[in-house]
């Protein structure tokens, strides 16, 4: 069962060849298995998880089912969700147990989902390898010596080893692209303002953004179609119509035009990576796209201005947490101000405090012209290379992230670490839409392949996608210790 | 540029996050990103209206009226200290 597409896994669910509690249980037990080595998972919801796969085991059997009714998904720590712990991957979270649902996780359960449990994260979404997590790191599937990629480490190394089908995650800078990438499964962040922001812990408040973890370009159509769509609690939910994604899967892809950014493929990049980019390139040739060279001519300041921006949200979006309302209390305080400073300096991982004292620095008196006004300055340039490369072409490809799975505390220097983001940002910082799916393997480690798309253009995004793993396997293989 | 101590201090104030002598060496390195800031400082960005969001999009505003029902109860219940519907802190006022 666990080698199924969610695809599959309904098909077999409305011909009633298993049970959603059948299916429940064999992952959980895929995860009490597997979860101790991968550390994919925070929490585990299986009392929960089996009442849900009842439940929809009735929908299903008095044929009021869905294409998602009784398919177990996993959640990334940074949903809330109602009576469950949400930890965000953080000491000051780690008693937080959500009062309310995030909108997300609502209309996954209203589709029927069953929820496996919370899976690992870098703290507060800040990260590109799952190292910078208070439950400790998450190991690669592929190898245990390497990381999965982050922030959203946990659901992209729980897809991968197959504890679970599919799995939230979200994506700041490429939280959920760069670890699709690193772990050899299919990950897409949606347009900015998609999908609903409400109940999502907030990082970087224009940059954030919800979207999936999967098998399958197919398999992210049938959750985005659930989870895509305006929501009045969201002041940033854009309403544009959510089409359905599946219908357009099979278009062909005859005189589609495909962009290659000519900085995405610069001397730098490792040439083995560039080999499985382009090999997978000209499979979508064959497919009848036309390959055309372009460029976005700002690309080597996406890392800088990112690296302004995000923190600069970031520390305002983390000064709610004060020791008061909630999470964790510093005991002993001398007065109200040593509450707040010895609650965030013990409770707040080093990264995150980084990010916030960088942050701080950047909108404080003095440096706020100089660095983040000019930084969303630069962001609208960056923005205008995109809309211009639009008017070109229909659709961008290059790699996802410029190495494959690293070592643990192989990139101890910050700035290293940061430039993994190279290639994912840019379309962050231009709220665009992108997915990563696998094209290659080089030493046995996954390679991922992104594409970026116009503003709400997922449609298009999640086609190509499809007819790229018509014809290739990458996407169906399972590391060998998980099968 | 320089980050000196006394601005590390300073900004770990601003941010409440408690700074202790042998901490400082520990945030020296955000000199470094800072330093990467120096890329597009000089941009020619005259006319070019900052970007605090990708959509042209506005706040939206609805009607002045009540839709939330008190939940103070259910919402206190993640807090550590509080009494008759008040979060308890340190005396401020002496």
């Amino acid at each position: 069962m666990y080698n199924k597409t969610i695809t599959e896994l309904a098909k077999s669910l409305h011909k009633k060849e298993l049970s959603s509690y059948e299916l429940t249980t064999h992952y959980l037990n895929r995860i009490s298995k597997y979860n101790p080595l991968l550390n994919a998972f925070i929490t585990k919801t299986a009392e929960q998880a089996l009442e849900a796969a009842k439940q929809a085991d009735q929908m299903l059997a008095a044929n009021r089912a869905g294409p998602l009714t009784g398919i177990p998904i996993a959640h990334k720590d940074i949903f809330c969700t109602q009576g469950i712990k949400t930890s965000c991957g953080s000491n000051m979270l780690d008693n937080f147990i959500a009062p309310y649902d995030a909108t997300a996780v609502t209309k996954l359960n209203t589709a029927g989902t069953v929820l496996l449990g919370k899976t690992n994260m870098d703290e507060f979404a800040m990260g590109s390898s799952n190292e910078n997590s208070y439950y400790g790191p998450v190991k690669n599937p592929w190898n245990l010596e390497t990381v999965p990629g982050g922030s959203s480490g946990g659901s992209a190394a729980a897809v991968a080893a197959r504890l679970t089908p599919a799995a939230t995650g979200t994506d700041t800078g490429g939280s959920i692209r760069q670890p699709a990438a690193l772990s050899g499964v299919t990950g897409i962040k949606p347009t900015y303002g998609r999908v609903s922001r409400w109940g999502m812990i907030a990082f970087a408040s224009s940059l954030d953004q919800g979207g999936t973890i999967t098998q399958t370009a197919e398999d992210a159509a049938l959750l985005l179609n659930a989870m895509c769509g305006f929501d009045p609690k969201d002041s940033t939910s854009v309403n544009h119509p959510v089409p359905d994604f599946t219908t357009t899967l099979n278009n062909p892809l005859k005189n589609l035009k495909i962009g290659l950014p000519q900085e995405f493929f610069t001397a730098d990049l490792d040439p083995k990576i560039g080999d499985a980019i382009l090999a997978a390139a000209h499979n979508l040739e064959k497919l009848g796209a036309n390959l055309v060279e372009i460029t976005l001519p700002h690309s080597e300041l996406t890392i800088p201005v990112y690296y302004i921006i995000a923190p600069a949200e970031c520390s305002s979006n983390l000064a709610r947490y004060d020791g008061i309302r909630f999470g964790y209390r510093a005991k002993n305080p001398k007065n109200l101000q040593d509450l707040y400073e010895c609650t965030r300096a013990d409770a707040f991982g080093d990264e995150v405090k980084h990010r916030i004292m960088l942050g701080t620095y950047v909108l404080s008196a003095g440096y706020y012209d100089a660095y983040y006004l000019q930084a969303q300055r630069v962001r609208r340039i960056i923005s205008n290379d995109f809309t211009t490369a639009f008017k070109q072409v229909d659709i961008i490809l290059g790699p996802t992230s410029p190495t494959t799975a690293f070592k643990f505390n192989s990139k101890k220097d910050r700035l290293n670490m940061y430039l993994s983001d190279i290639f994912t940002v840019g379309s962050s910082l231009a709220g665009l839409p992108g997915i990563s799916i696998p094209c290659g393997t080089i030493d046995n480690l996954p390679v991922g392949m992104q594409l970026i798309g116009a503003a709400f253009n997922e449609a298009l995004l999640l086609n190509v996608a499809h007819q790229y793993q018509q014809v290739t396997t990458w996407h169906q293989k399972i590391p060998p210790n998980f099968m | 540029m320089t980050l000196t101590p006394a601005e590390i201090i300073k900004i770990g104030l601003l941010a409440r996050i408690k700074i202790t002598p042998t901490d400082i060496e520990k945030y020296a390195d955000i000199k470094k990103i800072i330093e990467l800031a120096e890329k597009f400082k000089n941009v020619d960005t005259s006319d070019v209206h900052p970007m605090a969001h990708p959509h042209n999009i506005t706040q939206r505003l609805r009607q002045d009226i009540v839709t939330e029902t008190n939940q103070r109860n259910k919402l206190q219940q993640t807090a550590q200290q509080t009494e008759l519907g008040l979060y308890l802190v340190p005396t401020v006022i002496e």
